[in-house]
């Protein structure tokens, strides 16, 4: 019955799409093609595509399923991103030299750091001071973009001054490619263990069955399972924040090797979409952000090669929320708001 | 130095009337119990039917166009939100991150990627004879676009509306208490889908005031989070009218400080004065913590 479901919402969200790209006179069957060959079409597309993509999707989209497992609204990964990819990339270019491996784990650490430190920020505000982490969130994202704006035309700037980036970071900080002969680096081999290790967490240990019963009900949870409903709510965020700044680091350190303003085409709210269509299952989290790592893929497909606007996925994330909230595949969340 | 304060003042007006028009409506929304995290999407939507009404039927078009999009926008949420009892958190921002998605498409489809140059007709100052002569802080306030005035004017309408009829009334009765209020013989549903209608009409007009009455053209995502602070603005202003227009207000004014400091020439870096409105909304919010109260049965499902 559920997979029918499903398998009935993707197919609506097909067509509409199709029909949506028909109306605005694109060749959809062209469009089509184009999509699935830069996700699918050749190994090499599926490796430096879909999975390079999937890697941050991956990472955020487990950022934001155990946020939500917890009742926190963590719509603030997109931020929490972006200062992990700032913290990672300060270390690379002006941490001490030491060995690769050591250098790897330093940034590792500063960009997860750095990402639960963006997000406790919010985690003080709801705990606090009842400010809503929707509205908390949103702000500090917009704050992170102008500050990594700021950092890559003042201080953080390359040598020369003519580029708003950072110089590159050194080989040592790089992330090794993965044996295929395509861009696939070994972050996204850390991204399948954290969906691991998430996964083992939330099903077996009791901080995970603490944070899933403040979720669906703070007020039992504090009164029957006599459970610190703050303290669970602050290692939600921080948990979630770390998870994302990692994300950022590892965009940084096997994709991009310097901090630019546009480092993120929205990972942070694509996760949204990834962790809701994981139903805020961990494991299932690695399929779905493969998919929507497909989705990115074969957009830029598509704009490349029958010139349909890759904004559009944002268009697909959306619907598919809102077929699975249709088909009351999220169940409704009980909590206190400001 | 007065030439500069008259500038100040003009550009508070400026940042405060579409913050303060979307949050009106946002408080009507919000005394019917429901919180629409979707307003940003109904900005950008009012923004981006402001273009389309634009290119046939010039201003008057534009602002038709801006009511009609953020009203459809909010005619979806309410589907979802009051029909279907969906999480109105989720459903919001699906809906913010749809609005995104269809009007960058469409607007790239329509307009091409090389738009930046599009010059829409905007809304010319309308000056109020004798206001606006009041020295330094006339030109600001009484020598602007109509849609500012439709601002001043909805704050005592609906002022007086929520707390002089009975309509008002029945609102508030919901917001507080869905269950108390349907016994009292209140249409729930009815109520708040209409409270979401007139919340997307307020959101529209917000919208097409950024493009008729002042950018003067359409950018992608050029809502840039003021359905955000509009909804902090409601929390800053206490749910009330005349709170929430002081709040827009005061936001607007620390938003312009920006041009003191710029004229001070103190160097500072220009993303500072681009982050300010976000870290502002952060510490007023901190500001007001445990002296306001929300409506009792906000973002609650309605279960019956």
């Amino acid at each position: 019955m559920r997979a029918l479901r499903a398998i009935a919402i993707v197919a609506a969200f097909i067509a509409g799409l199709a029909l949506f790209l028909v109306v605005l006179r694109y060749d959809a069957a062209r469009a089509a093609a184009a999509l699935v060959n830069g996700a699918f079409g050749s190994w090499y597309a599926f490796g430096s595509g879909t999975l390079v993509r999937a890697t941050p999707l991956v990472l955020t989209g487990l950022a934001v399923a155990i946020a939500f497992r917890g009742g926190v609204f963590n719509v603030g990964a997109e931020g929490q991103f972006l200062m992990g990819a700032t913290a990672a990339t300060a270390v690379a270019l002006y941490g001490p030299r030491i060995n690769s491996a050591a250098t790897v784990a330093l940034c590792f650490f500063a960009g997860a750091v750095l990402g639960a430190i963006w997000a406790a920020i919010a985690a003080l505000l709801r705990t606090r001071f009842h400010v809503l982490e929707v509205i908390s969130t949103i702000m500090l994202n917009f704050t992170a973009i102008y500050l990594v704006s700021y950092l890559v035309r003042g201080p953080m700037q390359e040598p020369t001054h003519v580029y708003p980036q950072t110089a590159s970071i050194p080989h040592a900080a790089e992330l090794t490619r993965l044996p295929g002969g395509t861009r696939l680096h070994a972050g996204f081999l850390v991204a399948l263990a954290s969906a691991g290790v998430a996964w083992w967490m939330m099903r077996s240990t009791a901080a995970g069955f603490r944070l899933r019963v403040t979720g669906l009900n703070p007020d039992a949870a504090s009164s029957a399972g006599r459970i610190d409903v703050r303290r669970v709510v602050f290692i939600a965020f921080a948990i979630s924040g770390a998870l994302a700044g990692l994300a950022g680091a590892i965009e940084v350190q096997g994709v991009t090797f310097a901090l630019y303003e546009n480092i993120s085409p929205g990972y942070g709210y694509t996760a949204i979409a990834v962790a809701l269509l994981a139903r805020l299952d961990a494991a299932l989290v690695v399929p779905a952000g493969i998919l929507f790592g497909a989705l990115e893929a074969g957009a830029a497909g598509m704009q490349r090669d029958a010139g349909v606007p890759s904004v559009v996925v944002s268009v697909v994330e959306a619907a598919l929320i809102l077929a699975l909230l249709a088909s009351r595949g999220i169940r409704h969340r009980f909590r206190e708001t400001v | 130095m007065s030439a500069l304060f008259a500038a100040f003042v003009a550009s508070a007006i400026r940042t405060a009337t579409p913050l303060g028009l979307a949050a009106l409506g946002e408080v009507v929304v919000e005394r019917a119990g429901i919180i629409n995290i979707s307003l940003e999407g109904v900005i950008l939507c009012g923004a981006f039917g402001a273009l389309l009404g634009s290119t046939y039927g010039g201003v008057v078009g534009g602002f038709v166009g801006a009511v009609v999009l953020g009203a459809a926008m909010t005619a979806v949420f309410a589907w979802f939100v009051v029909r279907l009892r969906a999480d109105q958190i989720i459903t919001g921002t699906a809906l913010t991150i749809l609005a995104m998605g269809v009007t960058g498409t469409l607007y790239r489809a329509l307009y091409g990627t090389a738009g930046a140059a599009l010059s829409i007709p905007t809304a010319g100052p309308l000056s109020i004879p004798g206001l606006s002569r009041i020295p330094v802080i006339g030109v600001g306030l009484f020598d602007e676009p109509a849609v500012t005035y439709a601002f001043y004017g909805s704050i005592f309408l609906l002022w007086w509306w929520m707390y002089r009829t009975l309509d008002g009334l029945g609102l508030r009765a919901v917001g507080e208490s869905p269950a108390a209020a349907r016994a009292a013989g209140i249409r729930v549903g009815r109520v708040r889908t209409l409270s979401l209608l007139f919340g997307g009409v307020m959101g529209g007009l917000a919208g097409g005031t950024l493009v008729l009455a002042q950018a003067g053209t359409f950018a992608e995502g050029m809502s840039a989070g003021r359905g955000f602070i509009a909804i902090a603005i409601v929390v800053l202003g206490r749910w009330h009218p005349v709170g929430v227009a002081i709040a827009a207000l005061v936001f607007g004014a620390a938003s312009a400080v920006q041009y003191l400091l710029q004229a001070a020439g103190l160097g500072l870096p220009y993303q500072l004065f681009l982050a300010l409105p976000y870290v502002l909304t952060l510490l007023a919010l901190a500001g007001v913590a445990g002296r306001t109260r929300a409506p009792a049965s906000l973002a609650k499902v309605d279960e019956a």
